[in-house]
């Protein structure tokens, strides 16, 4: 346990001044630079003492429960107000935004800091939420799902948002209209694939998901499972190979067969 | 005159075995050139000779002067081979044996597919204080060529009519989830173990929709998001299937889909390695145990029985090794009748506890891929019809696995892993092309059999200690779901044996005293 691994590090570090997030966790596809910038002092130790390991151990947890503590439901708001401004509030606790029906837009400042009026609109059912670049996870969907009437969803660049959040959606059907889900490095074809129970579907963008093993042929097999839905994706010949009658002549190497 | 003492001392008299079983080569003398020296230090007879050259002739005192001229590099060569004997060097007088297991060891799971591995982690992780238990796994087949988990279809399913199984299938997709939390190694990568959440569709004639109905009653008790479908929103939904002989379906919505069974073989694997289980490769041949005659509260006699050693077998050779143990847990699979039967299950007369053996064996099963361009889309959940086909989505590919489960009477010899192909051309393929019409053209791919670890009695798992071999332990018998309940059973046996009783999920309807009593715990969406 002690030797130093020869392990395919194909993720940053977990500690390393500066790492967001769970830093192994969260980056599927890291930089090559990454590992090259020398092990941190901590990996270093770690692969030479049990406590030192622990330790990294212990960091490591942290960070996770860092996101659970982030995601964990606000039930006495819940019990007092009801499930629209719990699920308002929780948005706006993790730096997203959220427009209720009839009015506008609700955004916390620079600080993180946001105005408390919207704990009147116990009746008014939450249209749109901007949950861009939040810490949202599988848990932390329990609020959202609570919003029976949201038209709009905006979940880009969330680095938690996987698969399995998106098997969850399945509640909101008969509302969603508009759901985006650019950027999270997490989402894959296959949980595309539980987004047709979305039947009510009008914009769907998925464009620059880096876990998608073909972009190109994804959207449209997206596009025919969604017929009525119009698919911001990738274009429809990325990913494609040149083919034989394409490929640029190599006149130095060996004559084809 | 020293390295004459040296040789004589270091000779391999007092020492039992040769020393050319240690990576074959010889520790003083000429390695190089002349064909090599891979000999053994056999000859005792020969007094003089410790060691010996290419050309035996030379006796021992001309050693120093081989190679003549070329007196100091030998010198630096015989002090670089002396600094490998001394401490801290890589010269080991006794013999390599790192092959073999330990001789002893606290818990001896046989069997590392995924249960094995699963047992093994929750036992490592469950115990107090911290690496307290020694456990080992013994496998035979270290390329897992032959194992049910890696050849299996890779489903996972909430929709089972026994809540046991329903409560064991949402534990094990809750750790699936979680899977980087559960087996995080620092500094490796994190697990993607590729779960597509497409759910699975079980599609019911006339005949079974009442007990269909019933079945999702109990699943959404336990928790399971099912939903009950008519075939006019059958249609609706999924425009491809044929709903002719369809009164009802049931349909999960979530926690329901397939994943890559490797990836969770591999996980468990490294895992369980970093956090000290030992891996053997070899086979188990035989258990050495020991018999008490104890009577019960009641006054009746019983012959309990406990395994102290298990003799591990290693491959290619007739080697063994005997591993005390305290605790002996059976997850052999498909082969968990044979072990078993080592340890002296079912000898006895019939219809007695000492004469009711196990009744877990191999059936083989065929899983075919095959192509279609006009299949069914990304939709495509886990289709199973009343008939027993299934099928599923591969890739984006318009590729689709699927299979069906023989009758009783054209089970196939289970003696190999061949595939028949007539058996998808008659059984497989009409069912398919009725229920989703598109399947009329289509090619088969490939095609490959696996091992269902099937019990005949209830087709359901078998976990928990044995009443009279009281310290083995089963996880076993799943019939075809083993792999999608093995998180959850593994934590259930690592209870039982940690604790003596089920903590999380009561799974006493398991045991194996049901197969003497004959209470059985039928499960019937069995595919």
């Amino acid at each position: 346990m002690a030797a130093p691994k020869a392990s395919l590090h194909l993720v940053a570090p977990v500690w390393n001044g500066g790492t967001r997030g769970i830093g192994g966790l969260s980056r599927v596809v890291a930089p090559e630079g990454n590992q090259k910038k020398g092990r941190s002092l901590l990996q270093f130790l770690a692969d030479r003492f049990y406590d030192v390991e622990a330790l990294r151990d212990h960091l490591l947890r942290k960070q996770v429960s860092k996101v659970h503590q982030k995601n964990r439901p606000f039930n006495h708001i819940n019990q007092r107000y009801g499930p629209y401004v719990a699920g308002a509030y929780f948005i706006l606790k993790q730096g997203g935004a959220v427009r209720f029906q009839g009015r506008e837009w609700i955004r916390p400042n620079q600080r993180g800091h946001f105005s408390l009026d919207f704990l009147k609109l116990q009746a008014v059912p939450v249209e749109a939420v901007d949950a861009s670049g939040c810490a949202i996870n599988y848990q932390g969907l329990d609020s959202l799902l609570a919003l029976k009437e949201l038209q709009s969803l905006w979940l880009q660049r969330c680095p938690h948002v996987d698969d399995w959040c998106l098997s969850r959606l399945h509640p909101l059907a008969s509302s969603l209209q508009e759901l985006s889900l650019a950027g999270c490095p997490r989402v894959s074809e296959r949980g595309l694939a539980c987004l047709h129970h979305l039947w009510n579907l009008r914009r769907l963008d998925i464009s620059d998901l880096p876990a998608v093993s073909s972009p190109g042929l994804t959207r449209i097999l997206v596009e025919e499972m969604l017929p009525s839905c119009e698919v911001l994706g990738a274009d429809w010949a990325q990913g494609l190979k040149l083919g034989p009658e394409e490929q640029p002549r190599d006149t130095a190497g060996p004559t084809p067969a | 005159m020293l390295r004459r003492t040296l040789l004589l001392g270091l000779c391999r008299g007092p020492l039992g075995r040769g020393l050319g079983t240690h990576r074959g080569g010889s520790i003083l003398g000429k390695v190089e050139g002349r064909g090599g020296y891979r000999g053994s230090w056999m000859a005792p007879s020969s007094s003089s000779v410790t060691f010996r050259t290419q050309d035996p002739a030379h006796d021992v005192k001309t050693v120093g002067r081989l190679g003549g001229g070329d007196r100091d590099g030998k010198m630096s060569e015989i002090k670089k081979k002396i600094q490998s004997i001394l401490p801290g060097g890589d010269w080991n007088p006794l013999y390599d044996t790192s092959y073999l297991p330990p001789e002893g060891s606290d818990v001896v799971i046989v069997g590392g597919g995924v249960l094995g591995l699963s047992v093994a982690y929750w036992l490592k992780k469950l115990e107090k204080p911290r690496g307290a238990i020694r456990v080992l796994v013994v496998e035979r087949d270290h390329t897992y060529s032959r194992a049910s988990t890696v050849l299996s279809v890779g489903g996972i399913r909430q929709q089972f009519s026994v809540p046991e199984n329903v409560q064991l299938s949402l534990f094990s997709v809750d750790f699936l989830r979680n899977i980087n939390e559960y087996l995080a190694v620092a500094d490796d990568p994190p697990l993607d173990i590729q779960f597509n959440p497409s759910g699975y569709l079980l599609l019911a004639s006339e005949k079974g929709a009442a007990i269909m109905e019933n079945n999702v009653k109990v699943q959404r008790q336990e928790g399971a998001k099912v939903c009950l479908m008519s075939p006019e929103q059958l249609r609706n939904k999924f425009p491809w299937i044929n709903t002719e002989g369809v009164a009802l379906a049931s349909y999960g919505m979530e926690h329901e889909g397939w994943f890559d069974p490797w990836c969770l073989l591999q996980g468990l694997r490294r895992k369980v390695q970093s956090m000290g289980v030992l891996f053997c490769r070899g086979e188990v041949t035989r258990f050495v145990s020991s018999s008490n005659l104890m009577k019960t509260a009641s006054g009746e006699e019983v012959n309990l029985k406990r395994i102290h050693e298990v003799h591990v077998k290693i491959d290619q050779s007739l080697e063994y090794q005997p591993v005390e143990c305290a605790i002996v847990v059976n997850a052999a699979g498909a082969w968990s009748g044979q072990v078993a039967e080592l340890a002296g299950i079912g000898n006895g007369p019939p219809g007695t506890l000492q004469g009711t053996k196990l009744p877990v064996e191999l059936r083989k099963r065929y899983v075919y891929l095959w192509h279609c361009p006009q299949g069914p889309g990304l939709e495509t959940p886990f289709v199973i019809d009343p008939s027993g086909t299934y099928f599923r989505r591969e890739g984006l590919g318009h590729n689709y696995l699927g299979g069906c489960s023989p009758t009783e009477e054209e089970e196939p010899d289970p003696g190999n892993l061949e595939v028949d192909h007539d058996f998808f051309q008659d059984r497989v393929w009409p069912p398919l092309a009725q229920r989703v019409p598109a399947f009329e053209t289509l090619k088969v791919r490939s095609a490959w059999a696996g091992y269902y670890d099937y019990n005949t009695f209830d087709q359901n798992g078998v976990v928990g200690p044995h009443p009279l071999v009281i310290n083995m332990y089963f996880a076993t018998g799943f019939s075809g779901h083993g792999l999608q309940q093995a998180p959850a059973v593994g934590r259930a046996v690592a209870e039982m044996v940690l604790e003596g009783h089920f903590q999380t999920i009561n799974l006493s309807s398991f045991l194996f005293s049901r197969f003497y009593s004959g209470e059985k715990v039928q499960e019937h969406n069995i595919i």
